[in-house]
């Protein structure tokens, strides 16, 4: 017996401070909101949040989302170390797996994996903070899990206004690096 | 006032419309306190000049906490311990009505005792009247949290071997913007700090001794109502304005101790949402 | 659904109904039902996982001109939500199963002196401080019968934010239709997750108000416990002139304390009558391929989400199994499962639970139809592929 998978499931992964959870609600809002999907975020709460790696799952569907969380990642991102070797096992076979270049070492088995230097590109931006950003940046333009305009339109709607243009301009690094790595896109 | 016009002698009294006279006999014990409160209650409503249909009363559960049973104003009579935080919801909600809450020692200050502390440290817009009787007495006579040590009860038929709380001074410790103490032997003054109490914003507290004669003072040779309210006479010494609470522990079964009575705090503290 | 991005309208903070798309927490969207309904008062105490609740509640209530205390604890809370009633607020807390169960004692106050209230338990897996952060639903029969006697009560059970926001604003209307307690059993799944909450026009908000005296006060009589035909007294507020008389104990139609076994039994039945007999207003579901089912899944909550997708997979499989969803928990919808299995094609039914089997029994007792559980005692809820199986069992 199989269950047809209907629906993208994502998993950020990171430490408390990286703005994993903002970055799952903003996906979730740009495809809910903004491009018309279904989307569902969670996310760790209590104890299992508590130092260690925490975790945002979104799952966004074309039909109306029954089970809320995340089983089998389609895309994992992991900013931290740990959330890579919590998560990593949990990965869909054949999966995007994006992580934080400086930070985390994949295994050899991971070899394809994306490094993406969020941290450094944001620091270079203005300031760390924006490093979740230019991960969603990332992950949006190489996956098109949702379009590029309703992933603006969020962080718009959302964000401090003292952050937006930092924020924008995270986001389209992480846009132009995913045209880098994808051209024909 | 109205006058019943096929009487040439009949004249109601003046603080008749704010009793309810379709719920007598009431249920108290001859030489009980309670009544007294209460005519001292609505002597205040009286007296405040502010519509009585803005003032409203709310009463724990107890022998005082029949009181919100007898005014006629709207009245709550409620859970036990559970007056205070009742109160609170209706004073915050429409700051417009003087909200008076009247209960025992034992419903305010032992199951609703965390509720007192944080009201008077919120300074939550109430005044409460707290009838100290030192038993519990609609339930038979059991010790509760102002029973003085040695004194008898049904629960501790040696004597309490608790340490009793000294109401005012805890009242003062907790916030309340406005405390005292009097007794029902002083109807005056007690009346007076009501009305204070009444004109005042904040969390006012006036804690007034009765005798229980018939749960607690045959116990504990304190004799019928009126001798307990002879010995009040006797004993209580009047010291408005005291500073220090703290020495103000009453022993009622102790005839040899002095009990201090008064208006003890009256201080200007910002309200709770009043 | 269609892209919705066009009719886009822009939050705005300031007003009681934000109308408009929004991605929300179950519990925000919970908060945000309260507001539009026209909520005055809340009292609460933090607790997991209801706090999001109140928090949300502390910016937004005195923003426009509500009231919001902590208070010490949630016999406090819900003393003062009571109260507040009483001098005519729209009155909620928020709590889970340990205040909840602090709460039990004034629930019981609130349905003898007919005072309207709304509370909504995120239930978390339970007993005592059980999994904080983690759902339970084991707190359905506590919410009937967690007072002590007889009483009657309406709670409402949300599969999603979206509802969480639309069965609020019904809980606020039932408690002040039926002058009865009302709960939102909310699980933790659902008070913790995000979706689309879409917020209608301020002016498309159901609204149901009080029923109030008809007498001038201080002119007529006016009895506060007299009820109409329907058993729901019309309620006259503190501060209004009527000086009424309320109490917890047993009392007459004048509010005053009238100790006897008749007037108790009357006023009990009444208080429970008053609930069965306008049960049919209040009950509320969901069905899905229900008509020619030889297996239904009776699911709420968060499992009715894993149930729902079930019972698409096996339709697909070509089973005839479908799904009955209670949105309201209580009263009961025990007539309808009674037509569904005269129906004949019932064969079985299949409950889903984060605990041990509590709505189960209430089906038992309604049929002699097998009923079977799946049943989990919290932490964790039930997968689409685990009902499944049963089903396919």
């Amino acid at each position: 017996m199989t269950v047809a998978k209907e629906n993208t499931e994502i998993r950020l992964g990171g430490v408390g401070g990286q703005g994993i959870a903002l970055a799952g609600t903003l996906l979730g809002k740009a495809a809910a909101i903004y491009d018309g999907k279904n989307a569902v975020f969670t996310q760790t709460h209590g104890p299992e949040a508590r130092g260690g790696a925490s975790r945002a799952d979104v799952i966004i569907g074309e039909k109306a989302i029954a089970y809320p969380f995340v089983t089998h990642p389609d895309i994992l991102a992991v900013l931290f170390p740990e959330a890579y070797e919590k998560f990593r096992p949990d990965l869909k076979p054949g999966g995007v797996l994006i992580v934080e270049a400086d930070l985390v070492n994949p295994s050899a088995e991971d070899a394809d994996a994306v490094r993406l230097p969020a941290t450094e590109i944001a620091k270079e931006l203005g300031s760390r903070l924006a490093t979740n950003i230019v991960l969603l940046g990332y992950l949006v333009g190489a996956t098109g899990v949702v379009s590029r305009e309703a992933m603006q339109d969020a962080i718009r709607a959302t964000v401090n206004k003292r952050h937006l243009d930092l924020d924008m301009r995270a986001l389209d690094a992480g846009f132009e690096l995913a045209d880098r790595d994808t051209p024909n896109d | 006032m109205n006058t019943q016009t096929d009487s040439s002698f009949s004249v109601v009294h003046p603080i008749d419309h704010l009793m309810r006279a379709d719920r007598l006999p009431h249920i108290l014990c001859a030489g009980c306190g309670i009544g007294t409160v209460i005519h001292s209650y609505v002597h205040a409503i009286n007296e405040f000049g502010v519509d009585e249909d803005r003032h409203v009363c709310v009463s724990g559960i107890g022998c005082s906490g029949r009181a919100a049973g007898y005014v006629n104003v709207d009245s709550y009579h409620t859970t036990h311990g559970r007056a205070l935080p009742f109160a609170l919801g209706i004073a915050v909600y429409n700051p417009e009505l003087t909200v008076t809450v009247i209960s025992g020692d034992g419903d305010l200050m032992a199951i609703g005792g965390n509720h007192f502390i944080h009201a008077a440290r919120r300074n939550a817009n109430l005044n409460v009247i707290c009838i100290n009787n030192f038993n519990y007495g609609m339930t038979g006579g059991q010790v509760g949290p102002t029973t003085p040590v040695g004194a008898k009860g049904t629960t501790a038929p040696q004597g309490s071997v608790e340490h009793p709380f000294n109401l005012p001074h805890l009242a003062k410790a907790a916030g309340a913007s406005f405390v005292a103490r009097w007794t029902v032997l002083h109807v005056r003054q007690f009346t007076d700090a009501v009305l204070r109490a009444m004109n005042k914003k904040g969390f006012c507290f006036i804690e007034v001794l009765a005798p229980c004669p018939t749960s607690f003072g045959r116990r504990n040779n304190l004799g019928e109502g009126l001798d307990e309210v002879e010995m009040y006479r006797q004993r209580c010494r009047i010291e408005n304005g005291a500073q220090d609470l703290e020495p103000l522990d009453i022993d009622i079964v102790d005839h040899e101790q002095t009990i201090t009575v008064g208006n003890f705090v009256d201080i200007e503290r910002a309200a709770f949402l009043a | 659904m269609a892209k919705t991005a066009a009719k886009i309208v822009p939050p705005q903070p300031v007003s009681r109904v934000v109308t408009g798309t929004h991605f929300m927490l179950g519990d925000h969207a919970c908060a945000e039902g309260a507001m539009a309904a026209g909520l005055d008062f809340f009292g609460g105490y933090p607790i997991t996982p209801s706090t999001e609740v109140a928090e949300h509640l502390a910016t937004r209530l005195p923003a426009v001109g509500g009231k919001y205390v902590q208070m010490e604890d949630e016999l406090g809370s819900i003393a003062a939500i009571i109260g507040a009633s009483v001098a005519g607020a729209r009155s909620f807390t928020a709590t889970s199963g340990p205040g909840f169960s602090l709460m039990m004692e004034n629930i019981g106050l609130a349905a003898m002196m007919e005072i309207p209230i709304v509370i909504v338990d995120v239930m978390r897996a339970s007993p005592s401080t059980g999994l904080p952060t983690m759902v339970g639903q084991a707190d359905i029969l506590q919410a009937r019968w967690g007072s002590h006697g007889d009483y009657g009560v309406v709670a409402y059970c949300p599969s999603s934010p979206q509802e969480c926001f639309e069965l609020t604003i019904d809980a606020f209307n039932a408690a002040d239709r039926y002058r009865v307690p009302v709960f939102i059993l909310m699980d933790e799944v659902v008070g913790h997750m995000a979706e689309r909450v879409v917020i209608p026009d301020a002016d498309k908000i159901p609204h149901v108000s009080r029923k109030r005296p008809q007498t001038k006060p201080g002119v007529e009589p006016f009895l506060p416990y007299a009820p109409d035909k329907d058993l729901v007294p019309p309620m006259a507020h503190a501060g209004e002139g009527y000086k009424v008389h309320m109490t917890g104990l047993t009392h007459d139609e004048r509010g005053y304390p009238h100790l006897t076994a008749d007037t108790h039994n009357q006023l009990i039945n009444r208080l429970i009558d008053k609930v069965r007999l306008n049960a049919p207003d209040i009950i509320d579901y969901e069905e899905r391929h229900v008509d020619d089912a030889e297996t239904v899944v009776i699911a709420y909550g968060c499992t009715a989400r894993s149930a729902r997708a079930a019972v698409d997979y096996a339709r697909s499989d070509g089973l005839k199994c479908g799904l009955l969803r209670p949105k309201t928990i209580w009263p009961f919808p025990a007539t309808r499962i009674e037509r569904l299995i005269n129906k004949g094609s019932v064969q079985r039914f299949i409950v889903p639970e984060v605990n041990l089997g509590q709505l189960r029994r209430e089906i038992e007792r309604i049929t002699q139809l097998p009923v079977v559980g799946l049943n989990h005692a919290g932490g964790e809820m039930p997968t689409p592929k685990a009902i499944l199986e049963v089903i396919k069992s």
